[in-house]
């Protein structure tokens, strides 16, 4: 007996409370039905959306979320916020990951009440203009990917209530951007910006046009995380969620470009067997992938990973072993989702692994080179990525920032000029990429290096690329477009575009 | 060679880019009459105001029957062309009438008499037999070239994939250009999207002694480079004849062997020749250890 009392007195956090059967009521009973009938009595699901909104508590002027993997072909956005308006909600404050053209009925809301704040990453269509014009009370807040990550995890943005569309969800909740039972109605690939709002929110939603058997794993989304599940017709137009792979551009001046852009990065110093590289989405940089891949043969070189919005051009490096490893947050097209699906070296990750800028292990940290494109990029190397050259609000921050800052070597392309406009000039529009960690920018006239970076411009002359000055860029677009009128801003401001921290970068005003 | 229509701004601010080793802009068959005056115009301020690195700007003006002609040529000389290229060049005489209009530009805009340079087009049969009086015509003239379209249909013939029908026409300007000692540029390839059949037109133009090709398109530039760069080993050839001929000729011998062989003077001058090609086409850069 006096040993059992030495043995328990080292453990003095134990209950010491003897099992008593049925005593913890916390407990759930032994249920001994089969799990068919386990699953139609116990699962998460609601009936409807009203249902899962009255039970998740949601209260006027509380933030919900909401994710961007469905793109423009989103339905979950709109079918939501038109819910919460006939139930009569008002003042709430929006934390989207990103919006798009298909998000214009927003507007009513803002208007009516029902919506009193946003914060995104990016914003397009008659909803951007509208805000650009003065729309909304309270300026829109612009956050990167990482950025956002990092203020939903210090708690700076908190979720009270996250409504994540999936392509696939199982009755307790494993939910992911495609299925593997029969053919899903839509596919969007990696719920990487869902996953931290479904970490972190206080109650989750998930929504979804396909109920599959358990488990639905490997899941983007866990069980673990979600607390209501509603099934909708459906979650959105899988046309434009997903393009097919996307063509090579035969266009010259993209491909101009694009090899351009490869023999810079050949050139840096930072190819070699084993780097790591990220690029983007769009004609030009599928075809930067396509320039590189002959260099990565011809030298045998191979990357470690690809990270970031993965394209079917990315999956065919994987695919040929020339990419050992894909870190996928987003998945741009149908060959990146069926590969994330069907390809166990094709990883899911989150936007918190993805770019928070205080993850030590952050992924874009680990880039050595980042390929980005711009709208406009200035003579101190700022770049913008979000206001036309009508001073209009039409793109997203997305992950520019962040891998700019993460990796080694960032190389923003930009044609020099688009149609009459300049895209090289003294002051861009908004800052939202500061020049100092933008190293190297590629247009079609020529090639400019960052004069904090005199060992990449020195390798790259070395290689006899045209590097000239990018004052000299400048120069050559004004002689031929003229110095563009200045912009009717007004005085009101509709947008503040944060760094990574959080920390104002540039404001963002009315166009009257 | 590169086609710019001369009523394209999109094109034209950017064709020096994609690296071909002269621009030619339109302000012949590419611009319809009613626009004349206005490609006119704004070529001429695109060569005033693009800096267009180091490509050759040439102007392909409107013959001087044309209510057009005088008044291109003028204008070209005023902005700077480099060279003027003459369309459906016959006689020598047409080359005498635009050498007489192009020295009056001159004069009027106070530029160097002799500066503007000449090329022109052999487009029909006519100027196919005239060829050496054309090619001969005008200290002026650096090239002829051949324009096919209107060559086959001056000839009731044809188009065909291998080329018979131009096979007299180009060895004939070849023959000129070379007795002339001037270079000769040969027609473009129209089917952008068959780059195979690009390369093997370009290949065999290349054997038959032409020194460039025109193209219509951006994409065809790397292919016809590709053709007219010497190879690695070409170029290594060339490098070890000429050093083989310089040590000969320091040690005062007229007799340069290589490898147990004697090499004559024109294989020499060839490697002259390839060396050349690939200084221009980049392929070696000149500051490079030879």
């Amino acid at each position: 007996m006096t040993r059992d009392q030495d043995f328990y007195a080292a453990l003095t956090h134990l209950s010491k409370t003897a099992y008593v059967p049925g005593e913890n009521k916390r407990l759930y009973d032994k249920d001994i039905s089969p799990l068919k009938n386990r699953m139609a009595r116990e699962n998460k699901i609601v009936e409807s959306l009203e249902k899962a909104v009255e039970l998740s508590g949601l209260r006027n002027g509380m933030t919900i979320s909401f994710h961007h993997h469905f793109r423009d072909g989103d339905h979950i956005v709109n079918m939501v916020m038109d819910t919460l308006a006939r139930m009569g909600f008002r003042d709430l404050r929006l934390a989207p990951s990103s919006l798009s053209d298909v998000h214009a009925p927003l507007i009513q809301h803002i208007k009516n009440g029902v919506i009193s704040h946003i914060e995104t990453s990016g914003c397009r269509g008659a909803l951007a203009k509208a805000v650009s014009q003065g729309l909304m009370d309270e300026p829109m807040v612009f956050r990167s990917h990482g950025g956002r990550a990092a203020a939903i995890e210090e708690d700076e943005i908190h979720i009270d209530v996250a409504f994540l569309g999936a392509s696939s969800c199982d009755p307790f909740g494993n939910a992911n951007g495609y299925s593997r039972e029969g053919e899903e109605k839509s596919m969007c690939g990696s719920l990487g910006y869902a996953r931290v709002d479904a970490q972190y929110a206080d109650n989750v939603i998930v929504l979804t046009d396909n109920i599959v058997g358990y488990p639905n794993v490997p899941f983007g989304i866990s069980q673990r995380l979600v607390d209501y599940i509603v099934c909708v017709d459906d979650v959105g137009d899988a046309s434009k969620i997903m393009t097919g792979a996307t063509r090579f551009s035969t266009n010259p001046h993209d491909l101009m470009i694009a090899e351009t852009t490869s023999n810079v990065i050949v050139h840096s110093g930072y190819f070699y067997d084993g780097f790591s590289l990220q690029t983007g989405s769009g004609g030009a940089s599928l075809a930067v992938t396509r320039f590189l891949r002959e260099a990565m043969l011809e030298k045998n070189i191979h990357a470690s990973f690809a990270l970031g919005g993965i394209t079917g051009a990315m999956v065919k490096l994987l695919e040929e072993g020339l990419v050992r490893r894909l870190l996928d947050v987003q998945s741009f097209d149908l060959d990146a989702a069926q590969s994330l699906k069907n390809n166990r070296f094709h990883q899911q990750i989150d936007a918190n692994y993805y770019a928070n800028p205080y993850r030590r292990g952050a992924a874009v940290n680990q880039l050595d080179v980042v390929v980005l494109s711009a709208l406009e990029v200035d003579t101190s190397f700022n770049v913008n990525v979000l206001t036309g050259s009508d001073g209009v609000i039409r793109g997203a921050v997305g992950g520019h920032p962040d891998t700019a800052a993460g990796a080694a070597l960032s190389v923003v392309v930009c044609p020099l000029m688009r149609g009459r406009m300049p895209s090289v000039r003294e002051r861009v529009n908004t800052i939202v990429t500061p020049g100092d960690t933008v190293d190297v920018l590629v247009t079609d006239q020529g090639i400019a290096v960052n004069p904090k970076r005199p060992e990449v411009k020195e390798r790259l002359e070395k290689a006899h690329l045209k590097v000239t000055s990018i004052e000299e860029l400048a120069y050559r677009a004004e002689r031929i477009t003229g110095k563009p009128d200045l912009l009717p801003f007004g005085d009101k401001i509709v947008g503040v575009c944060t760094y990574r921290d959080g920390s104002v970068l540039d404001l963002i005003r009315n166009i009257t | 060679m590169l086609f710019v229509p001369g009523n394209n701004p999109g094109m034209m601010s950017d064709a020096h880019i994609y690296g071909s080793d002269a621009l030619m802009f339109d302000l012949e068959d590419s611009v319809t009459l009613r626009e004349k005056d206005a490609a006119r115009l704004l070529v001429y301020h695109a060569l005033r105001t693009i800096h267009y690195g180091e490509c050759e700007r040439v102007v392909r003006v409107n013959p001087l029957n044309t209510p057009y002609g005088k008044a291109d040529i003028e204008a070209m000389v005023a902005a700077g062309a480099e060279v003027i290229r003459l369309p459906k060049t016959e006689t020598a005489q047409d080359i005498f009438d635009t050498e007489a209009e192009i020295e009056r530009a001159e004069q009027k805009f106070g530029i160097p008499i002799g500066q503007t340079r000449m090329m022109a087009a052999i487009e029909g049969a006519l100027g196919v037999v005239n060829a050496y009086a054309i090619a001969t015509a005008s200290p002026r003239l650096v090239a002829i070239a051949l324009g096919a379209e209107d060559y086959c249909a001056n000839l009731k013939t044809s188009r065909s994939l291998e080329g018979s029908e131009l096979f007299f026409a180009r060895g004939a300007i070849v023959v000129a250009a070379r007795a002339a000692g001037i270079d000769c540029i040969d027609t473009v390839y129209s089917d952008v999207n068959n780059e195979e059949q690009l390369v093997k037109e370009t290949q065999a133009i290349k054997q038959l002694g032409f020194d460039g090709k025109s193209v219509i398109n951006p994409r065809q530039i790397k292919p016809v480079h590709r053709v007219f760069t010497p190879t690695h080993e070409e170029i290594g050839k060339a490098q070890r004849i000429l050093a083989a001929s310089q040590e000969a000729a320091a040690r005062g011998s007229g007799v340069v062997a290589l490898d147990g062989k004697m090499i004559d003077r024109p294989v020499v001058l060839r490697a002259q020749r390839t060396l050349e090609l690939a200084y221009a086409s980049r392929a070696v850069f000149e500051e490079e250890e030879l």
